[in-house]
């Protein structure tokens, strides 16, 4: 089993208000509401909050990217990774990931993953998400039609400057280049381990089992609603006859550890409603410009995580039901245990991501987090998956293949 | 009156169009804009009686496919120059609504033989950035009707927003619509300014600009902004909203009609 330390890196002074004076936390969000001065602090306490967890013993590091979004201040993963070789030797560095149909051309994603391989002894895993439509079509201005077909287009172009021996040409729709011959390649071999982050799209399954790749479903809504998508994926799996290796898959969990159950809930309740009633208030038209979604996937009733439907039944929520209906793992440490378990047996996944800083938790109490899930939850889920061999984590970090 | 309802394909099949058509006539081709889902209207009821009108389905709406083969206006256009040969139409009246508008110029800017006499009812495809085009694609729809319709409690507009009952109907009409929306999506996104001003100078077909006097979606400041682009262009303003074709068809036909007949005389 590997865990690893998830940031959003949200920005937490958001006026208590926010959620009912202004539409969105992404896209339109103004930056009037921003200050650069407190930023700076966060960058820092969110890089020793990263370091932090390596020290404690977490698998691996994930950062992602977002763009024009208050509870996502990472537009460059790669920058925030790039400091992360400098300060870290054992972890794994999860960039979930480049959103390739953003770079033009995409072989400045082949480059930086090259650079970022090299510069951290191999430990990188490179993440291709196809983006979010807020992210893609509205902040980068990115045609919902053509999205997908620039992605994979995009795919095969990284995929092939780190594989093809040969300086070669490419000539693709979105992309011609005469010359693709990237310098640094990559450390690892054939290339680094590649993890698909994605939303529940049909297509995305299929695409990521044929090619062997790593699934991740990132979702803000645990482990309880997150089943049907994983099953889903499984299915996939099932119906390709591919194995059904747990590593094959990985999960987003917001996860709370206290000394108690009552305690978990005095320390945390406020930062867990700040993400999910201010972090996650993004207006209904930005949630899925037309197009995004496949046909296909719209007709199987695929929604998005936000917009109306989804505001709805956030703003019914607190503490006792985001803990009932598994949003957020939270309680003493028999509790948390007794849960994760039942988490990562359920939705079947050998890479567990862990979301400890969650909203408007200030630094001393995202270590705090940490270290009692280090300490008192993680030696109980380590050996979850015995017999099963992880082929998908960076050669460069321990345990690797 | 009802339609005559067919297919025509084009390029073997990878682009294939349903047209309704009706009336007798000169031809007129109706281009639709994002909003109109059911392709036939009073409005174009009233023009058949003088005209054999032909309203295709953009590619990727409801029956017409191939939208992914099209990369762009350009690739849009020859479509419908494709599809002008299918109908065995030399030249025709085009009369397009905002999406539809765009289309419409767009034709007979490229290919000028093919445009008799050119209606641009609120067209889209420029940009102020002083005055941007409401975004009117991604509305939900609730905040929909006040944008487009003058009146959004009027009999009409009300008719227009009510959905299905029934669960699976229900769907869908929510999935035709993202459909609908995202296949004209394609060719404006994310910002309709597609270069259409440095073509407009080619369009020798006279024409007429309409526009609803209270259109909240497509500003009046780009009615004067058409009006100035494209030479000898008539503009008429109608007591309406965006959706003037089917708030007043009476009026928006009567105008259509005269414009078309030669009684009104462009400068």
């Amino acid at each position: 089993m590997k865990i690893c330390f998830f940031h959003l890196m949200p920005y937490r002074f958001l006026p208590d208000d926010f959620e009912t004076r202004y539409r969105s936390v992404w896209v339109d969000v103004p930056h009037s509401l921003y200050d650069p001065e407190k930023t700076r602090g966060l960058y820092h306490e969110f890089l020793d909050e990263l370091e932090f967890a390596e020290a404690q013993g977490f698998d691996g590091l994930c950062v992602n990217e977002h763009h024009n979004n208050a509870y996502g201040l990472m537009p460059s993963p790669n920058l925030m990774a790039a400091t992360l070789t400098r300060r870290t030797s054992r972890a794994a560095l999860i960039v979930l990931g480049n959103s390739l149909a953003a770079y033009n051309p995409p072989l400045r994603v082949a480059e930086e993953f090259a650079m970022l391989d090299v510069l951290s002894g191999g430990r990188l895993v490179a993440g291709f998400p196809v983006g979010t439509s807020m992210d893609m079509n509205f902040a980068y201005g990115i045609n919902p039609a053509t999205l997908r077909d620039r992605y994979y287009e995009a795919h095969d172009l990284v995929l092939q400057a780190w594989t093809r021996p040969e300086v070669f040409a490419f000539n693709g729709k979105y992309t011609q280049v005469r010359y693709v011959n990237i310098w640094p390649q990559p450390l690892q071999r054939p290339h680094p381990p590649v993890w698909i982050p994605g939303g529940g799209s049909l297509e995305t399954w299929e695409w990521t089992a044929k090619l062997d790749y790593v699934y991740c479903y990132l979702s803000y809504f645990g482990y309880k609603r997150g089943k049907a998508t994983m099953d889903g994926f499984w299915d996939a799996i099932g119906k390709l006859g591919v194995d059904d290796n747990p590593y094959r898959a990985g999960f987003l969990q917001l996860v709370c550890v206290a000394d108690t159950d009552a305690e978990a809930e005095r320390l945390y309740a406020p930062h867990v409603h700040y993400f999910y009633q201010k972090c996650l208030n993004v207006w209904e038209g930005f949630a899925e410009a037309p197009g995004y979604r496949t046909l296909k996937t719209l007709q199987a009733g695929v929604r998005a995580q936000i917009g109306a439907q989804a505001r709805k039944i956030r703003q019914s929520l607190d503490w006792p039901k985001y803990l009932e209906q598994g949003y957020v793992i939270a309680g003493g440490p028999a509790t948390v245990r007794q849960q994760l378990t039942e988490c990562i047996k359920s939705l079947r996944v050998g890479h567990l991501m862990v979301l400890l800083q969650i909203g408007s938790m200030p630094k001393d109490l995202v270590f705090h987090n940490t270290a009692l899930f280090a300490r008192e939850v993680m030696p109980h889920v380590r050996d979850l998956w015995p017999g099963h061999k992880d082929r998908w984590w960076p050669s460069g970090a321990p345990n690797g293949p | 009156m009802t339609p005559k309802d067919r297919t025509l394909d084009i390029r073997d099949g990878a682009v294939r169009f349903r047209v309704l058509s009706a009336g007798r006539g000169p031809h007129l081709v109706s281009f639709h804009s994002f909003h109109e889902r059911g392709g036939w209207s009073p409005f174009l009821d009233r023009l058949a009686a003088r005209y054999t009108v032909h309203a295709p389905f953009h590619p990727g709406v409801q029956g017409s496919s191939g939208v992914e083969a099209l990369d762009d206006v350009l690739d849009l256009v020859l479509a419908y120059d494709e599809l002008f040969d299918a109908l065995g139409i030399g030249a025709a009246h085009l009369v397009g609504h905002f999406f539809g508008g765009m289309v419409a110029a767009e034709l007979a800017a490229t290919l000028r033989p093919r445009a008799a006499k050119l209606v641009l009812v609120s067209p889209l495809g420029l940009w102020r950035d002083d005055a941007p085009t409401a975004d009117v694609v991604i509305l939900p729809t609730e905040d929909l009707p006040e944008t487009i319709w003058r009146d959004p409690a009027s009999p009409v507009a009300r008719e227009w927003a009510a959905l299905p009952e029934n669960e699976e109907e229900n769907v869908a009409a929510q999935i035709e619509s993202v459909q609908r929306r995202a296949a004209m999506a394609k060719f404006v996104w994310p910002i309709p300014d597609k270069g259409i001003t440095k073509r407009l100078h080619r369009i020798a077909a006279p024409t007429l600009v309409l526009w609803g006097d209270a259109d909240r979606a497509n500003p009046l400041v780009y009615a004067e902004e058409w009006q100035r682009r494209v030479k000898g262009a008539a503009l008429r303003l109608l007591a309406g909203g965006h959706m003037v074709l089917h708030e007043t068809p009476d009026a928006a036909a009567a105008a259509v009609m005269e414009f078309l007949d030669g009684g009104w005389t462009p400068r």
